[in-house]
C-alpha cells in the first residue's frame, strides 16, 4: 500500500484529506506543522505528502526545501494544499520542488484528479 | 406536473435537441424549467405549458432546450482520450497528413471549452513536432449560452483543477480576480459556432478526428444513429472518432469499430486502419 503524509496545522483539514486519501487506497500519517513533518520523513519516507503553506513553527515552502536536500527526499510527491491561490505562490511552489498545487478549498475529485495528473494515481473512468 | 404537460416538454425536446426524457425525470422538469417560466413572466409552469401548446415565441423555445441540457464537462476528461490522441492520433496525421501539413478537429459538442480548449494545449506542447503545421479546432455545441462561457476562456478556480495539471494552468492561464483566463493563443486556435447535432452536418466540411463525447447518451437509437452516420461521412478513410467512456458504436451502426487496443476511439469500417492499425505503426511522441 502506498503512503500518504497529511502536513496541515488544522486538524480538521487533516482529518478530510486523510479520509479522502483513505478512499484514494492509501495508508496515512499526519503532521501539524513542517518541522514535524521533516521528522516523520527521517523516520520513514511516504510516497505522497499533502502539504499546507501556513503553519507555525515551520511553513510547508520551507519544509519542501529541506525535504528535496534529504536522502531519498525526491522520492514523495509532493501536492500543496493551500488557501494561497495566486500565481506568484504556484509558481514558487513548483520552483521549489513540487509536484501538484490544490487551491482550497479541495473535495475528492479535485484530490483524485491532482494524484492522477502527478502520476500517483491510475485514471479510473467515470 | 401533468401528464399531458409532461408530453408537451418531452416532444418538444426531442425535436429540438434529441434529448430523451423519461416520465421518472419530470421532477428535472420542474426544476430547471421554473427559473425559465419566470424569466418569461408566466405565473408558473402551468402556464407556460399552456403557451408552449399554441406556437411559442422561438426564444422561449431556445430557453426550454438550453435549460434541459447537462453541460458537465472538465479539462482532459478521463484523461485516456487524449493521451491517445497524442500517442496514437497526432503521430498518424504528422506522417499521413505530411505533405498538407493540416489537420481539423471537430468538437462536436463543446459544452464550455474545456475539452477543445485541452486539445489545444496538447498541440501547442507538442509544437515541435509540427512547425508550420495548422490544427484546426471546429468547437460547437447547441447552446449559445455555454458558447458564450466558452469563447470567453474564463474559468473557476474549481474548473482549473478538475484535470489541469498545474504546469498548464501555469503556462497557458492568467489570474483575474477570483478567475483563470486561458491564453489568447490557445483561445483562438478554436473556432465556436453554434450548431444542432440533429442538423445535416456537411456544411460544416471535412474532418480528421471527431471528438463526439458524452452527448450520445442523452438521445435515443435512431438518433444515435443519425449523427454517428453522419459523422462516418466527415471523415476520410484515415479518420477517427472519440466516444464518451458509457458510449458504443455497438448495436447501433456498423460505419465504425472500435479500434484495437484503445479505449473510446473509433475507426471506419473497411477504412485504412481498419486494415492496416494505426496503433502499431505510430510511434509515441514524448510527454
Ligand atoms: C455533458 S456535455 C459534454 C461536453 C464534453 N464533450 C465532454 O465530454 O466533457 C454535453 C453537451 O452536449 C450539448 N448538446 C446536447 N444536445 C445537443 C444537440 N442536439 N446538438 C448539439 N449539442 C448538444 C449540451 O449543450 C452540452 O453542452
Amino acid at each position: 500500500m502506498k503512503s500518504c503524509l497529511v502536513v496541515d496545522d488544522s486538524r480538521v483539514v487533516r482529518k478530510v484529506a486523510r479520509r479522502i486519501a483513505e478512499e484514494l487506497g492509501f495508508s496515512c500519517e499526519e503532521a501539524e506543522d513542517g518541522q514535524k513533518a521533516y521528522e516523520s520523513c527521517q523516520a520513514s519516507m511516504p510516497d505522497v505528502i499533502m502539504l499546507d503553506w501556513n503553519m507555525p513553527v515551520m511553513s510547508g515552502i520551507e519544509f519542501l526545501e529541506k525535504l528535496r536536500q534529504m536522502e531519498n527526499g525526491d522520492h514523495p510527491k509532493v501536492v500543496f494544499c493551500t488557501t494561497e491561490n495566486d500565481m506568484a505562490h504556484i509558481q514558487r511552489a513548483i520552483m521549489a520542488g513540487a509536484n501538484e498545487y490544490i487551491m482550497k478549498p479541495f473535495d475528492r475529485d479535485i484530490v483524485e484528479s491532482k494524484f492522477v495528473q502527478a502520476g500517483i494515481l491510475e485514471q479510473t473512468v467515470s | 406536473m401533468k401528464l399531458q404537460d409532461f408530453d408537451v416538454y418531452k416532444d418538444l425536446l426531442m425535436k429540438k435537441s434529441g434529448l430523451v426524457i423519461t416520465q421518472d425525470k419530470s421532477y428535472l422538469l420542474d426544476s430547471r424549467l421554473t427559473p425559465v417560466a419566470k424569466k418569461w413572466n408566466f405565473a408558473n409552469l402551468d402556464a407556460m405549458s399552456v403557451a408552449l401548446r399554441g406556437i411559442p415565441d422561438q426564444g422561449l423555445v431556445r430557453d426550454i432546450v438550453e435549460a434541459m441540457t447537462t453541460n458537465e464537462t472538465s479539462f482532459f476528461r478521463d484523461q485516456k482520450p487524449f493521451d491517445q490522441f497524442k500517442q496514437t492520433i497526432l503521430p498518424h496525421m504528422l506522417k499521413a497528413r505530411a505533405s498538407v501539413r493540416k489537420v481539423r478537429v471537430w468538437c462536436a459538442a463543446s459544452s464550455s471549452g474545456q475539452e477543445p480548449y485541452s486539445l489545444s494545449m496538447l498541440v501547442k506542447e507538442n509544437q515541435a513536432l509540427m512547425p508550420g503545421w495548422s490544427v484546426e479546432f471546429l468547437a460547437t455545441d447547441l447552446s449559445e449560452d455555454i458558447l458564450a462561457q466558452a469563447r470567453g476562456g474564463l474559468y473557476s478556480q474549481f474548473e482549473v483543477q478538475r484535470g489541469l495539471p498545474i504546469n498548464l494552468l501555469m503556462k497557458y492561464f492568467r489570474q483575474e480576480g477570483e478567475k483563470w483566463r486561458i491564453s489568447e493563443d490557445i483561445r483562438k486556435m478554436v473556432k465556436y459556432e453554434t450548431f444542432n447535432l440533429l442538423d445535416p452536418m456537411t456544411r460544416l466540411g471535412k474532418f480528421d478526428v471527431i471528438f463526439c463525447r458524452n452527448v450520445l447518451i442523452y438521445f435515443d437509437e435512431p438518433t444515435k444513429r443519425r449523427v454517428l452516420e453522419g459523422m462516418a461521412a466527415l471523415l476520410p478513410p484515415d479518420g477517427f472518432l472519440f466516444l464518451g467512456g458509457a458510449e458504443t458504436v455497438f448495436g447501433i451502426t456498423e460505419r465504425f469499430k472500435p479500434m484495437e487496443n484503445t479505449r473510446g476511439v473509433y475507426i471506419l469500417s473497411g477504412g485504412a486502419h481498419d486494415r492496416a492499425p494505426a496503433s502499431a505503426v505510430a510511434q509515441p511522441v514524448g510527454r
